[in-house]
């Protein structure tokens, strides 16, 4: 392996995302696991833009820590009272761990099986390692609104997305 | 970016990491919106292995679906998190041990 600036942002922003994860699924504060979730999503932010993806990478701070992170905040806030926000794991933690063990398992028998020679995910060399010019944002925005590709699940998406606040609203109104 | 060796096993991987403990957050979990937030880091695991395979293949329908999935998980946390307050309102818990007034 060779160490040079990107194997070092892989492990700050791995090791962010893996603590932030560990926290969301152990801490018992409630409030202190809200904050390791942010920590874990903004490690996955700085991943995307080791993977070439810097427009996600700013959606995933905006939308992920921003709104979602912010929004789930408020909500502990308007359900717990403060002194109650310890909890305690359910009664089913042994074989939880065990289900959450065999997920990765599995997960890691697939990922091993796209090691073979012929499609080289494991062979670093056998990979065009360039992006094309036309790669990246212009790219992804020009796809968005290109009539044969991808302009009307954006317009479903928008759709779902005006559908969603409506219902939240008309959910929790008060009456 | 300047072209260099490119693996993408490694990010795979810590995917595949992030997803199991989502997916142990979910089941060890009593309160519903840490079900909530696990749900949240399984969505960004599968996010994170869809852009490292975009990498790979230098295409960018995965970062296209990515979007999308944002897009959905947004929309997910809006009426779950709604629902949440409303169910707190009328039992005043979201503990999901005590949330089994269908089975009675």
């Amino acid at each position: 392996m060779i160490i040079n600036g990107e194997t070092i942002a892989f492990a700050v922003f791995a090791i962010m995302a893996i603590v932030g994860g560990v926290g969301v699924a152990a801490l018992r504060n409630l409030f202190h696991a809200a904050l390791s979730l942010l920590v874990a999503l903004f490690g996955v932010a700085g991943l995307f833009v080791l993977l070439a993806a810097p427009f996600l990478a700013m959606v995933q701070i905006l939308v992920y820590m921003g709104a979602i992170a912010i929004l789930i905040i408020f909500v502990i806030m308007l359900t717990q009272r403060v002194a109650g926000m310890r909890e305690q794991y359910n009664r089913q933690w042994i074989l939880s761990g065990l289900v959450a063990l065999v997920v990765f398992g599995v997960l890691l028998m697939v990922i091993s099986q796209l090691g073979t020679p012929e499609n080289a995910m494991w062979n670093p060399s056998a990979v065009a390692a360039t992006l094309p010019d036309d790669a990246g944002v212009a790219a992804l925005g020009a796809d968005l609104v290109d009539a044969n590709r991808y302009v009307l699940p954006f317009e479903v998406a928008g759709l779902l997305m005006t559908v969603a606040l409506i219902g939240a609203i008309a959910v929790a109104r008060e009456d | 970016m300047e072209p260099a060796p490119l693996n993408i096993s490694a990010y795979v991987v810590l995917s595949a990491i992030l997803f199991a403990m989502g997916a142990l957050g979910v089941l060890i979990r009593r309160n519903a919106i840490l079900v909530f937030m696990s749900v949240e880091l399984m969505l960004n695991a599968a996010n994170l292995a869809l852009i490292a395979f975009a990498r790979f293949y230098n295409q960018m329908d995965g970062q296209i679906l990515v979007f999308f999935v944002m897009t959905v998980a947004a929309a997910e946390v809006a009426v779950g998190l709604a629902l949440i307050v409303v169910i707190f309102r009328t039992r005043r818990s979201i503990n999901i041990d005590e949330l089994s007034r269908l089975k009675d």
